[in-house]
């Protein structure tokens, strides 16, 4: 069965045109004011949405995200909670949604359990940053030849064995991350990314989005040169807080960058 | 991942090198001054009035903890890696001492990593790493102690990987670290068996050692797994066994996956790491080595622990009866070896490992105790 992931990006590669990709923390600070976000986010243009579940120790993430996770636990947001979340979601919108978490959150509610709900909730694929192809047999199994997208993540660092075995595990898409380092950090694009790009598509036909870093439109419309999509999540993150009016215009700016 | 791939081969390489190996065997004799002695801790075995208590005096290597053993270890293989820095975190500082001595024996640039609480309880050490020209990078987020030291830690490894090499600092974090820092820490137990048969004409009935991530017990226990030999880690009962109050992982924790390792962790029914509370910095952890685990599981290790009472009250003993100041990590192992050696006949053996020397901890200890320096 095709993901609503990967039913987007045929719809948009129609279309000749990049999936925009907001990354939001659930339950920062309470799941009442993520519920409008995923509205605000969808009606600015979003085509798919990455949602965050907070964990104690965010190892990828850099300080902005830190702090949306730990004002996420401090209001009680755990993963069922964001699972019940994304079924509440559903009797209203049907943009693809796809978790990201740390796998310790996962392993606690157990491998079967969490793709069993997250399924029936209408989640669409899950990203997991410390759970390598190598280490996540039991959950690719689990979502085999169901719409339900493991998406693991390259780095500039990643040699042609990694980038083989990430392309053979990775459905949806493939998480391209743009520079060494934690999210957040400032775009400095790794020159790596160009022969990467032709080597992942030597190899694969699952699109590839491009994350970690982007902050600004110009940065979204260079990295949209490589990538079928583009993830923006720190600077997001940061402007939540800020009245809406600005989080809308910036975010129709991210999406007209992107094109 | 391939940070990961790549030290493994270079620490397998480095097993079969001659070279490497001479270097590294020559440095633990003339640099970290080893074999440490076993000595017979006669007056406390007196006191206790059981079995014969035997101290692996780690506390009296270079820079004086068990640490260095691994640090030497590690900055010898970055260097031979083409790596320019060498980072790590630190709980009680010991290890973020040993990292900033090799880093400056080999010549490589060097970043510690240290919870803001820790920089507060452990400021004698702080200033070692900053003589030693290190940069000491306070963390003030999530717990400010070595949980958080070393996500900041590999989170700067993440961004800087193909400079730097991540001195992990004890028997935790993904494949090959706990592997590799055991290795490096197994000195301790082969000098240990052969010093005991030597003094003794046996095996010890017991070994104990403090267990915070675990290194200087596994250290301790490696060179026995196969034999008849009894041995007991313990950690670190803080206050109590409650959630936010001890770091005894095996007491009250449950099995998880953190910083790369699946092992026993506190943790909540959502996945999140519980706070946790030691008296000692360096055992003031929420997860503990995978090794350990095993045998934990398999049995063929028991796992105890002293509260921070217990601890301290160990402390302050050994330091009379044998004008040995101990480190309060060791003072945890000490405290089990009180408990357990008026249960043992008179004939037989316990050693204990002496990991570190006590003089960073004298501060606090003084300000628990509300004595004025």
């Amino acid at each position: 069965m095709t993901s609503r992931i990967s039913r987007k990006f045929q719809a948009l590669r129609k279309e000749q045109k990049k999936a925009f990709i907001p990354y939001i923390m659930a339950g920062d600070p309470d799941i009442q004011k993520t519920r409008e976000l995923v509205k605000i986010l969808e009606d600015c243009g979003a085509d798919i949405i990455e949602l965050g579940v907070p964990f104690s120790d965010p190892l990828a993430d850099g300080p902005t995200i830190q702090a949306a996770a730990q004002r996420a636990l401090d209001g009680g947001t755990t993963l069922h909670t964001v699972i019940d979340f994304v079924s509440s979601l559903r009797s209203s919108t049907e943009i693809p949604i796809i978790l990201m978490t740390y796998y310790n959150p996962v392993f606690k509610y157990g491998d079967e359990r969490f793709v069993a709900d997250a399924l029936s909730a209408g989640v669409d694929g899950v990203i997991i940053p410390d759970l390598p192809p190598d280490e996540a047999e039991g959950l690719m199994r689990l979502t085999r030849k169901k719409p339900f997208d493991t998406i693991f993540l390259l780095a500039p660092t990643s040699t042609d064995e990694r980038i083989r075995k990430v392309c053979r595990a990775s459905r949806g898409f493939i998480y391209y991350v743009s520079i060494t380092g934690i999210t957040g950090t400032k775009l400095t694009l790794d020159p790596a990314i160009g022969s990467h790009m032709s080597q992942i598509r030597g190899i694969s036909d699952t699109p590839i989005a491009v994350g970690f870093g982007i902050a600004t439109p110009e940065e979204a419309s260079m990295v949209a040169r490589y990538g079928d999509g583009i993830i923006v999540g720190s600077a997001i993150v940061k402007r939540i807080h800020d009245p809406d009016a600005e989080l809308k215009q910036y975010l129709r700016s991210l999406r007209a960058g992107i094109a | 991942m391939p940070a990961l791939l790549e030290l493994e081969k270079a620490y397998a390489a480095s097993k079969k090198d001659k070279e490497f190996l001479a270097e590294l065997a020559m440095l633990q004799k003339t640099y970290i001054g080893r074999p440490t002695p076993l000595y017979f801790a006669k007056r406390l075995t007196a006191d206790l009035g059981g079995a014969k208590l035997y101290l692996k005096r780690e506390d009296l290597a270079h820079t004086g903890a068990h640490k260095i053993n691994n640090a030497i270890g590690q900055a010898l293989l970055a260097k031979k890696m083409g790596k320019k820095r060498l980072i790590a975190e630190t709980g009680a500082g010991q290890h973020g001492v040993a990292t900033a001595t090799g880093a400056a024996l080999v010549g490589l640039a060097c970043e510690i990593y240290m919870g803001t609480e820790d920089v507060a309880r452990q400021s004698l050490n702080v200033f070692r790493m900053k003589l030693l020209g290190a940069t000491v990078h306070e963390v003030t987020i999530g717990s400010k102690t070595l949980k958080d030291a070393i996500n900041e830690g590999l989170r700067d490894w993440t961004t800087n990987v193909r400079t730097t090499h991540y001195v992990m600092g004890t028997v935790f974090g993904p494949h090959p670290f706990p592997m590799m820092v055991r290795d490096f820490q197994s000195v301790i137990g082969r000098e240990a068996r052969k010093q005991i048969r030597d003094a003794e004409g046996k095996l010890p009935e017991y070994l104990i050692a403090c267990v915070g991530g675990g290194s200087n017990a596994m250290g301790l226990f490696h060179a026995f797994i196969d034999d008849e030999v009894r041995m007991v880690g313990v950690e670190a009962g803080g206050r109590g066994i409650a959630a936010g109050e001890h770091a005894a992982r095996f007491a009250g924790g449950s099995i998880g996956v953190l910083q790369g390792t699946k092992s026993y962790l506190l943790q909540d029914d959502n996945g999140n790491v519980l706070g946790t509370h030691s008296v000692s910095a360096g055992l003031d952890y929420a997860a503990v080595g995978p090794e350990h685990a095993f045998l934990r599981d398999s049995g063929r290790v028991q796992y105890a622990y002293a509260t921070d009472d217990e601890a301290l009250a160990a402390f302050e003993q050994l330091s009379r009866t044998e004008g040995i100041i101990p480190a309060l990590e060791s003072a945890h192992a000490l405290a089990e070896a009180v408990k357990l050696a008026p249960k043992l006949a008179k004939d037989e053996i316990i050693v204990v490992n002496l990991s570190g020397r006590g003089d960073k901890d004298v501060q606090h200890v003084a300000r628990i105790k509300g004595v004025e320096l």
